[in-house]
C-alpha cells in the first residue's frame, strides 16, 4: 500500500544536513507500525514526506498506486484530504467547531452527502463513547477526550494511511492507554495502514511491529 | 527582581525591533496616523495664532499707543460727537478715522484708513513707517497712499492714478507714495479723512475715534464717561477689541477644526492599538519568557508603553514638521482663515508658537500611549505558562468584559446632546459624539456576536469553519470589525452631515432667491452703494418690472457682542416663504415686525414675540420678533426689517442691493447692458441672476467640503488597515488551525476562500453597525454641533446612493484585504504551523 524507494532528504543551503538517505520502506494495508528513534533523527521528516507536506530530494513515495512525490501542491493536498488521516500530539481540534463538526470535517471536505455524513459521525461518536457531547465545543473536553475526537476525525473518511505523531505525548498514562487502544482498534476496523511515531515503548507496543529509525535507515527492533 | 526587569528591557527592545521590522508598513501607518492628527492640530493653531497675532499687530500698528477706541456701526456714526470727545480734559489726543473697503473696478478691494494725519501721527508716529513725505501732498483732495502689499496687488506705483468707486460712480485718485515693506504688511491704503468724507459720500460721519488719554487719567472712569456721551450703537473699548472680534468670529471654525484634529489623533491612537495588538501577539512567547524570568506585569506594560511612546514621538515630530509646512502653505495660499473670509485682505506671516508645538507633541505621544494601553495590559495579564505553548490565541472578546460600560456610554450620549452650548461651544455635542463612538466600539463584540448569530447553518466545510470562527468573535476579528465601525461610522456621519447641509442649502437657495436678478453696488462697509437717484434710474430701466431694495448695515447691539447685520428691505414684494413661513410663531404686536436669523436668536437670546431694540440712527428703535429664519450666510446673526421703518429711524436713503423681477421676455443680459449704459461702464454694479448665485453658492460649498473626500479616503485606509491588522493577527493566532486544515486536505484556494468569507461577513457586520453608529453621530453633528457652533439648522438628508456605493466599495475592499492579509496562511508551510507537535 505504501511503497517508499530511495528516499533522500537534506536541509540547509550551504552546509546541507542529510536527514534521510536512500530509504526503502513498505507498508501493506492493515499494517500498523511504530517508529522509534532519537530526537532529530528524521522521524518527523519522514512523516512529512509520506504525507506530501514536504518533497523529497530523491526517491519516490507511492500510496495505493499514486506516486505522491510527483504530485503538485494542490494534488498532494487533495490526496491528503482523501487518503490520509492525521493524529497530532496537541490534538489540533478546531476550537469554534463542535465535536461532531470537528469529526465530520473531512467528510464535508470530500462532499459526502449530509445524511450519510451524519450517520457516519454518529456511529463514530458511539464508538468514541462521546455521543452525548456531540454539540459541545472542544474546550469543554478533557485531554483524553480531545484526542479521541482527533482519532475520530483522522479515521472518519476511511483513509488508506493514518499518520500519528506522539498521540499520547500530552496525556496521562491511563488516558494514553485508552487512546492507544482506540487508535489500534479503529485502524484495524478500517483496514488502514498506520505509522505511529513515538518515544514511548508502551505506545510502540500497541503496534504490530516497531521499527527503529537510525542514521542508516529503518530497522526492526 | 528589579535588576532582571531593568536588564530585560534591552533584549525586549531588540525583540520589539524584530516585531516592528516585520510590520514596517503598519508601523509606518501608525506613525502617519499620529502625524496626521498632530499636523492638523498644529496647522490649525499656527494658522490661527499667526492670523490673530498679525491682526493684533496690524491693529496696534494703526492705533499706535492709543488707550481707547470708539467704534460704531459699519457705515459710520455722526461725527458731531468728535469735538465733544476731543475737548474732554482727560483726552490727550483724539484721532478720528474712516475705515472701509475701497472698491476698485476690475480689481480686488483695498482696505482704506482715512485719518486726520496731524492727530493720527501723534498717536502712531510710525503710521507711515519711516517714510518722510510732503504732508501737503497727502492732504491733496485726490491723494491716496498705498502699502507695498496694496500697490503690488493693484499693480500700481507712486505717481500713477487709480480709479475708485463711490456709490455707483467712479473717480480717480493719485498715488502720492508707496510705503516701504516694513511699514505695513497689510493690503491697505491711507487717505486724508476730509478727502474720504468728500469723495466717498461720507460727509458728516466717521467710523472710529482712537484716543490717547492724558497722563494720570483713570481709563475706566474716562471710558464710562465717554460711554454715557455716545449715541446708541456706538461703543468705547480697548484698542484690541477688533482683534478680539476676529478671534471670536473664527472661534467656532477653529474649534471644529481642533475637533477634527482630535478625531485624527484618535484614529492614530487606534492604528497604534491595532498594530501593537498584532506585534504583541507575535511576541507572545517572548513576553511569556520574560515573565517567567521575573519581569513584573508592570514591567511588561512599561516596556510596551515606552515603545508606543517612541512611535508617538516620531509621529508627533513628523506631524509638527508637516503641520508647520501646511500652516505656511495655507497662510501663503489661502490666508489666515483658510479662505473662510474672516481675515480677508490681511497678509499673514507664519508665527511659530513653541507652546502649541509642545502641546501637540505631548498629545501625539499621549494618543500613541493610549492606543497601546489595552493590548499592553492584556499582554501583561496573560499567564506565562499557556503563552509559552504553541496553542492558538483566539480568545472570545465578549467573554472578557461586561457590556454595561458601552451601554452606559450610549445612554449618556442622550443627555449630553441636550446640554446647551457652553460659552458658544457645543461641548455637550462633542462629548455625546465621543460617548456614541466609544460606546459603539466597546459593544463591538456583543453586537457582532448577535448579528453573526443570525448567520445560517451551512454544510460546506470551508464556509462552516469561517462562520463558526466568526460567531466566536475573537479579539482579532473584533479589531477588524472595530476598524470598519470607526472608519465607516465617521464616513457615514460625514456624508450624512454634508448631504444634509447641501440639501438644506439647496432648498434654502431655491426659496431665498425669489427675484430674477440681484444687483449690488457694494456690501456693508464698502465704498459702493446705490443712492436714490441711481435707484430711480434702475427702476426706470426697460427690463425692470418690479424691484425691491435692501440696505445692509452692521450694528452692535452691545459693546461685547459681534456685529449684527441689519437687512432693511422694501416690503412691496412678499418675503420669501423661508422667512414668511414662520410668522405664525409670533404673537401679535403693535410694534413693527423684525425677522431674525437663527444665529441672532441664539446669540442674543431672542425668540418670536420678543421685543428687541436696535440702535438705528441716533436712537434705539423697538421691534417685535415676528419669526426666526434660516440663514446660511451670516454667522453672527441678521435682522430683517421694513426699509420704510429704517428710513424713518435713520434717514439713510442709500441701499446696497436691489432685487429685480424682469419684464416678460427680458433677460439678465439685457438688464446688464442697460445698467452698463446707465452707469457709464461695467464693474460698478454686480449683477447676478438667481441661477448663477445658486450655482456659485453650491460650487463654493462643494469646494469647501472637498477636503472631506480626502478625509473619507483616510477613513477607508483606516478601515482597511484595521482589517489588515485584524486578519494578519487572525492568521497568526490561528496558525495551528490553518496548518491542520492544510494537513487534512484544505487547499490554499480554500483557505483564501475561508478568509474571504470571514472578511466579507466581517465587512458587512462592520458596515451595518458603522452605519447605525454613523447615523447617530450624524444626528448629533446636524442637530447639536452645527447648530450650536454656527447657529444654523438643517434638515436631515441621507445620501442613500453614496452610502450604498461606499458600503459596496468597503465590503469588497474588506474581502480583498482579508485575503491579502491572510496570504501567510496560504503560502506558509503547514508543517511550520504545527511544528511543535509533529
Amino acid at each position: 500500500m505504501l511503497i517508499v524507494r530511495g528516499l533522500s532528504k537534506a536541509y540547509g543551503a550551504a552546509d546541507r544536513q542529510q536527514v534521510i538517505r536512500n530509504l526503502d520502506f513498505d507498508l501493506a494495508p492493515g499494517d500498523y507500525v511504530a517508529i522509534m528513534g532519537e530526537s532529530g533523527i528524521g522521524k518527523s521528516t519522514l512523516l512529512n514526506l509520506v504525507a506530501g507536506l514536504d518533497v523529497p530530494d530523491a526517491g519516490t513515495i507511492a500510496i495505493g498506486g499514486t506516486e505522491v512525490s510527483s504530485l503538485d501542491d494542490r494534488g498532494r493536498t487533495l490526496f491528503r484530504r482523501r487518503d490520509i488521516g492525521f493524529v497530532f500530539q496537541a490534538f489540533h481540534l478546531l476550537p469554534r467547531l463542535s465535536i461532531a463538526q470537528n469529526i465530520g470535517l473531512p467528510l464535508s471536505l470530500l462532499g459526502v452527502p449530509a445524511c450519510e455524513a451524519a450517520t457516519r459521525v454518529g456511529a463514530m461518536l458511539e464508538r468514541l463513547r462521546l455521543s452525548d457531547r456531540a454539540d459541545d465545543l472542544p474546550r469543554t473536553l478533557s485531554s483524553g477526550q480531545m484526542q479521541r475526537i482527533a482519532i475520530g476525525r483522522a479515521l472518519i473518511h476511511r483513509p488508506r494511511l493514518v499518520l500519528a505523531d506522539e498521540p499520547t505525548g500530552n496525556l496521562d498514562p491511563d488516558n494514553a492507554a485508552l487512546v492507544l487502544d482506540l487508535l489500534r482498534d479503529e485502524i484495524k476496523a478500517s483496514n488502514a495502514a498506520a505509522m505511529l511515531v513515538t518515544h514511548s515503548h508502551a505506545a510502540a507496543a500497541t503496534a504490530q511491529r516497531t521499527l527503529i529509525f537510525t542514521s542508516s535507515g529503518l530497522s526492526p527492533q | 527582581m528589579k535588576m532582571i526587569a531593568r536588564y530585560a528591557t534591552l533584549p525586549t527592545l531588540a525583540l520589539a525591533a524584530d516585531a516592528w521590522n516585520a510590520n514596517r508598513g503598519r508601523l509606518l501607518l501608525s506613525v502617519v496616523g499620529v502625524a496626521l492628527g498632530v499636523a492638523l492640530g498644529v496647522a490649525v493653531h499656527l494658522i490661527n495664532g499667526s492670523a490673530v497675532g498679525e491682526f493684533n499687530a496690524a491693529a496696534r500698528q494703526l492705533s499706535g499707543d492709543a488707550d481707547l477706541s470708539i467704534r460704531g456701526p459699519l457705515g459710520g456714526f455722526d461725527e458731531s460727537i468728535y469735538p465733544r470727545i476731543a475737548a474732554m480734559p482727560e483726552v490727550d489726543v483724539a484721532s478720528p478715522a474712516i475705515e472701509l473697503d475701497l472698491r476698485i473696478p476690475g480689481k480686488r478691494a483695498v482696505h482704506l484708513l482715512a485719518v486726520d494725519p496731524f492727530q493720527a501721527l501723534r498717536i502712531q508716529p510710525r503710521l507711515f513707517g519711516d517714510r518722510m513725505m510732503d504732508m501737503q501732498r497727502f492732504l491733496d483732495p485726490d491723494a491716496i497712499l498705498l502699502s507695498r502689499a496694496a500697490a503690488d496687488g493693484l499693480g500700481a506705483s507712486a505717481g500713477e492714478r487709480i480709479t475708485v468707486q463711490a456709490g455707483t460712480t467712479s473717480f480717480t485718485m493719485t498715488i502720492v507714495a508707496v510705503l516701504a515693506v516694513d511699514a505695513s504688511s497689510q493690503r491697505i491704503a491711507y487717505a486724508d479723512i476730509a478727502t474720504a468724507q468728500w469723495r466717498l459720500g461720507r460727509l458728516g460721519s466717521i467710523d472710529r475715534i482712537d484716543l490717547r488719554l492724558a497722563p494720570g487719567a483713570d481709563r475706566r472712569a474716562v471710558s464710562a464717561r465717554i460711554a454715557s456721551m455716545l449715541p446708541p450703537g456706538v461703543h468705547v473699548s480697548g484698542v484690541d477689541a477688533e482683534a478680539q472680534d476676529a478671534v471670536a468670529m473664527t472661534r467656532a471654525y477653529r474649534i471644529n477644526l481642533d475637533m477634527l484634529a482630535l478625531v485624527a489623533l484618535f484614529t492614530g491612537s487606534f492604528l497604534v492599538f491595532a498594530t501593537q495588538a498584532l506585534t504583541i501577539l507575535q511576541r507572545r512567547a517572548e513576553i511569556a519568557v520574560l515573565r517567567v524570568l521575573g519581569v513584573t506585569r508592570g514591567g511588561i506594560v512599561r516596556i510596551l508603553v515606552a515603545e508606543s511612546a517612541l512611535v508617538g514621538a516620531i509621529g508627533a515630530a513628523l506631524g509638527i514638521a508637516i503641520g508647520s509646512g501646511l500652516a505656511w502653505v495655507a497662510l501663503t495660499r489661502f490666508g489666515g482663515d483658510l479662505g473662510a473670509g474672516y481675515f480677508s485682505g490681511v497678509a499673514i506671516p507664519l508665527r511659530w508658537d513653541p507652546w502649541v508645538v509642545a502641546l501637540y507633541f505631548a498629545l501625539g505621544i499621549g494618543a500613541s500611549v493610549a492606543g497601546c494601553l489595552l493590548p499592553a495590559r492584556n499582554a501583561a495579564a496573560e499567564p506565562p505558562a499557556p503563552a509559552l505553548k504553541a496553542a492558538d490565541v483566539t480568545e472570545t472578546m465578549a467573554s472578557r468584559r461586561p457590556a454595561w460600560p458601552g451601554l452606559a456610554l450610549l445612554i449618556i450620549a442622550g443627555p449630553l446632546s441636550m446640554i446647551p452650548a457652553v460659552d458658544d461651544l457645543p461641548l455637550g455635542g462633542y462629548a455625546a459624539v465621543a460617548a456614541v463612538l466609544s460606546g459603539a466600539l466597546w459593544l463591538v463584540p456583543f453586537v457582532s456576536e448577535r448579528l453573526l448569530a443570525w448567520l445560517p447553518g451551512v454544510r460546506n466545510a470551508v464556509a462552516l469553519v469561517a462562520i463558526q470562527q466568526l460567531r466566536g468573535v475573537n479579539n482579532q476579528l473584533g479589531i477588524s470589525i472595530a476598524a470598519i465601525v470607526v472608519s465607516f461610522s465617521l464616513m457615514a456621519a460625514m456624508l450624512i452631515m454634508i448631504g444634509s447641509f447641501r440639501g438644506s442649502l439647496e432648498r434654502w437657495l431655491d426659496d431665498i432667491l425669489p427675484a430674477d436678478v440681484y444687483m449690488r453696488a457694494g456690501g456693508a462697509g464698502q465704498s459702493g452703494f446705490i443712492d436714490p437717484v441711481a435707484l430711480e434710474q434702475i427702476a426706470a430701466l426697460p427690463s425692470v418690472d418690479q424691484w425691491s431694495a435692501v440696505r445692509v448695515r452692521e450694528i452692535r447691539v452691545a459693546a461685547d457682542q459681534l456685529p449684527l447685520t441689519v437687512l432693511a428691505r422694501d416690503m412691496n414684494r412678499a418675503l420669501p416663504a423661508a422667512i414668511r413661513g414662520v410668522e405664525r410663531n409670533a404673537p401679535p404686536s403693535n410694534l413693527p415686525p423684525a425677522w431674525i436669523t437663527e444665529a441672532a436668536a441664539d446669540l442674543h437670546g431672542w425668540k418670536p414675540g420678543s421685543v428687541i431694540e436696535l440702535p438705528l440712527g441716533n436712537a434705539r428703535v423697538s421691534f417685535a420678533v415676528a419669526g426666526i429664519w434660516r440663514d446660511y450666510t451670516r454667522q453672527n446673526g441678521a435682522v430683517l426689517i421694513d426699509r420704510a421703518r429704517y428710513l424713518e429711524a435713520t434717514g439713510d436713503v442709500r441701499v446696497n442691493d436691489v432685487w429685480i423681477w424682469l419684464r416678460s421676455g427680458k433677460s439678465p443680459a439685457t438688464l446688464t447692458a442697460e445698467v452698463d449704459a446707465a452707469f457709464g461702464g461695467a464693474g460698478l454694479v454686480d449683477i447676478r441672476d438667481a441661477a448663477t448665485i445658486r450655482r456659485f453658492s453650491l460650487t463654493m460649498f462643494d469646494r469647501t467640503f472637498a477636503v472631506t473626500y480626502v478625509l473619507e479616503g483616510v477613513a477607508v485606509i483606516i478601515g482597511l488597515f484595521g482589517i489588515s491588522v485584524g486578519f494578519s493577527s487572525q492568521v497568526l493566532a490561528r496558525r495551528g488551525e490553518f496548518g491542520v486544515l492544510r494537513y487534512i486536505g484544505v487547499t490554499r484556494g480554500q483557505i483564501a476562500m475561508l478568509l474571504a468569507i470571514e472578511g466579507l461577513i466581517a465587512g458587512i457586520v462592520g458596515i451595518v453597525y458603522g452605519l447605525v453608529t454613523g447615523g447617530a453621530i450624524s444626528v448629533l453633528l446636524v442637530h447639536v454641533i452645527n447648530r450650536q457652533s454656527f447657529h444654523w439648522s438643517m434638515d436631515m438628508h441621507v445620501p442613500v446612493g453614496a452610502l450604498l456605493a461606499l458600503s459596496a466599495v468597503l465590503v469588497v475592499a474588506a474581502t480583498v484585504t482579508a485575503v491579502a492579509s491572510g496570504r501567510q496562511a496560504m503560502t506558509g508551510q503547514p508543517i511550520a504551523a504545527v511544528k511543535d507537535d509533529w
